[in-house]
């Protein structure tokens, strides 16, 4: 495959992670009131970085096989990203 | 509705995610070097991949938001057009059909039964197809700039330019990966917008016990048993008894048998997914991963709506009631977005939005660059030029293509009812397509004008029906009776439109097995071998281990199918 796209999957979701969970801590708490008084901000921007992350952790483990399978034989391209 | 407001946060989410689509278009340009891999990405895609964008494809904008308006309206029967409308024919032309398509190394829908049957049957579902994509790309588009005025106050030509830029440009730079890539993003990020509205919705409602509780006040109202809208079978023993106005057989061969058999197994824009899979296996596997998902999607796409009409004990919830006392069901799902999510989120649930449509838009652009280029450009404009002369044709395919979209919105808001005429005579080219299919794979004496002639006079067959028969209530026109008399009235617009294609699939089945039987085959058994299914070998899948077997996966998806119709049933 050309490009692993769970780079791009990992990396999206994890700044939206990041952008959601920094606005969910810094927000105005009266913001929540129509999401029932929870900071869904903060809750869900930390379901997604876990998400990303994963898609990541995964992303990198399949570098790290490629590069085992490339050690047994002579190296052709190199690796997308 | 009022106009919703968007903050900072939430453009800075919609630019993010505009960043990625092109910049993952951007990526893969380098990989784009033969036809190959600009229509179908070289044979390269992993099944999980193809399976997300199999779903992804078909997901578009009126689908998020038709299906919360249907989950307002008629209530948890929605489901059916997943449990029902889906799932069993995905299994089905996973483990059937995808040998042949995957096998033949047909490069489209078109190009198979050109394989399979003759040329007239090939132009005659290449012209239809490429014309009904680009108006389907350009009715979505017209929805989504629609919307977007409403409940964002966008201003309509901004919205159509720029949707359009964006899917242009990572089309023509990636081709069919970066659609699929795109799509597969598209998916975790509509399950990423929405599932947040459902569990807030949900735990506003008291869990499924209180939303139940609320709808059977909805349901009562209406008239109707107090389960109506929160069933999905039990109601379905009269038209009379449910608010969708059908019945079960009407539900089970109409949409369940012909409609779903014939848009998941012969439509080039879902099946291009799987063609594009890396082996055989996962060919067949695509749509099997995809039924997972899909199973589930009811709660994600239909759920917001049953919750919107049930949350708030006025009539209507928290749609707006029009003037005539009906409340506006396709604004469900913007209405629930701006009762639920704060700023942030939804930004992030109106970039969801955003996103399934480009999906959809996406799935038609590319289904249609290929057909046309190899079906009608290639077969009957240009034969037997370079590789390189139909890659650049794929990419001029991929502008012209958008642009006849952006003109189609453009003549949906001046001429509305041509729009409504098209969709309707798309559906009578759509309804007979399955028998023709499942003739030519599984009986080798289906000849070439059989295929054609049951395909046509399938076709007129669901014009003739439609046209002397009537929904309730409803004068003759563009919904029926327009040959002058009016023989049938059916309860409601949709089991009209089950039967209809009922109708059209069976004449098409016996007039396409009659025709055969009186002309001669032109195929002979070696010419047909990879395209029936009596003269393909069996694929062996024993080495792989079981839930890597298609038909393995199949039983699971059906199992689960099954149970999910029986907790809700």
């Amino acid at each position: 495959m050309n490009l692993d796209l769970r780079w791009p999957i990992g990396l999206m979701f994890g700044l939206f992670g990041v952008i959601l969970t920094g606005y969910g801590l810094l927000s105005d708490r009266a913001i929540y009131t129509r999401s029932l008084g929870i900071d869904v901000n903060l809750w869900w921007g930390l379901v997604l970085i876990v998400f990303g992350a994963l898609m990541l952790w995964f992303a990198i483990r399949a570098v790290g096989r490629r590069h085992h399978e490339r050690e047994a034989a002579p190296p052709d391209s190199p690796p997308a990203q | 509705m009022e106009h919703i407001h968007l903050g900072a946060i939430d453009y800075t989410i919609l630019v993010v995610y505009f960043a990625f689509v092109l910049g993952i278009g951007w990526v893969l340009r380098r990989f784009v070097k033969s036809s190959d891999d600009f229509f179908l990405s070289g044979r390269s895609i992993p099944s999980w991949i193809a399976g997300l964008a199999f779903i992804s494809a078909n997901l578009g904008a009126q689908e998020v938001i038709g299906m919360g308006a249907s989950g307002a309206k008629y209530g948890m029967m929605t489901s059916h057009f997943y449990w029902v409308g889906a799932i069993p024919a995905m299994v089905f032309v996973g483990i059937f059909m995808m040998p042949f398509y995957y096998g033949s190394r047909a490069r489209s829908v078109p190009e198979y039964l050109k394989l399979r049957f003759d040329e007239k049957t090939r132009g005659f579902n290449a012209m239809t197809f490429a014309v009904m994509t680009v108006f389907s790309s350009g009715i979505s588009m017209y929805a989504l700039a629609k919307l977007l005025e409403l409940i964002l106050g966008w201003n309509f030509n901004t919205s159509v330019v720029l949707s359009a830029i964006i899917v242009l440009v990572y089309i023509f730079l990636g081709g069919l990966t970066s659609a699929i890539y795109n799509e597969v993003l598209q998916f975790f990020l509509i399950v990423a917008g929405f599932l947040p509205l459902v569990l807030l919705g949900l735990r506003d409602v008291g869990g499924w016990t209180g939303l139940k509780a609320k709808l059977a006040v909805v349901a009562t109202n209406a008239g109707y048993a107090s389960g109506a809208w929160s069933d999905s079978w039990k109601h379905l023993g009269s038209a009379n008894a449910n608010p969708m106005g059908v019945e079960w057989f009407g539900m089970i061969m109409g949409l369940g048998f012909v409609l779903s058999f014939g848009y998941w197994c012969t439509d080039f824009l879902v099946i291009q997914r799987a063609m594009a899979a890396n082996s055989m296996t996962a060919a067949r596997r695509t749509p099997l991963v995809a039924a997972f998902p899909k199973m589930l999607f009811p709660f994600l796409v239909i759920l917001p709506g049953m919750i919107a009409i049930a949350v708030q004990t006025s009539h209507g919830g928290l749609l707006p009631v029009g003037a005539d006392g009906t409340p506006n069901y396709n604004l469900a799902v913007p209405e629930m977005l701006a009762h639920y999510l704060p700023s942030g989120l939804l930004g992030l649930g109106l970039t969801a939005l955003m996103a399934s449509f480009m999906s959809g838009m996406a799935g038609n652009v590319t289904a249609f660059n290929t057909v046309w280029t190899y079906d009608i450009y290639q077969s009957y404009i240009r034969p037997g030029k370079s590789d390189t002369h139909y890659l650049r044709m794929g990419h001029a395919a991929t502008v012209f293509g958008i642009l006849l979209s952006v003109a189609a919105a453009y003549a949906t808001t001046r001429f509305n009812n041509i729009m409504d005429m098209l969709q309707l005579v798309f559906a009578f080219v759509n309804a007979p397509l399955f028998a023709t299919f499942l003739l030519g794979m599984f009986w080798r004496r289906t000849t070439g004008h059989g295929a054609f002639w049951g395909l046509l006079l399938g076709t007129a067959a669901a014009a003739i029906h439609h046209g002397l028969t009537l929904p309730h209530g409803d004068v003759a026109g563009i919904k029926g009776g327009f040959l002058g008399m009016v023989l049938h009235t059916y309860p409601s617009e949709m089991a009209q439109n089950f039967w209809t294609a009922i109708f059209a699939w069976t004449a098409c089945f016996v007039l396409t097995i009659a025709i055969s039987l009186a002309t001669s085959r032109t195929k002979s058994d070696d010419d047909l071998t990879g395209l029936v299914y009596a003269l393909t070998p069996r694929i062996t899948d024993t080495h792989l281990p079981w839930y890597k077997r298609p038909a393995a996966l199949g039983v699971v998806v059906l199992g689960l199918t099954l149970a999910l119709n029986l907790i809700f049933w």
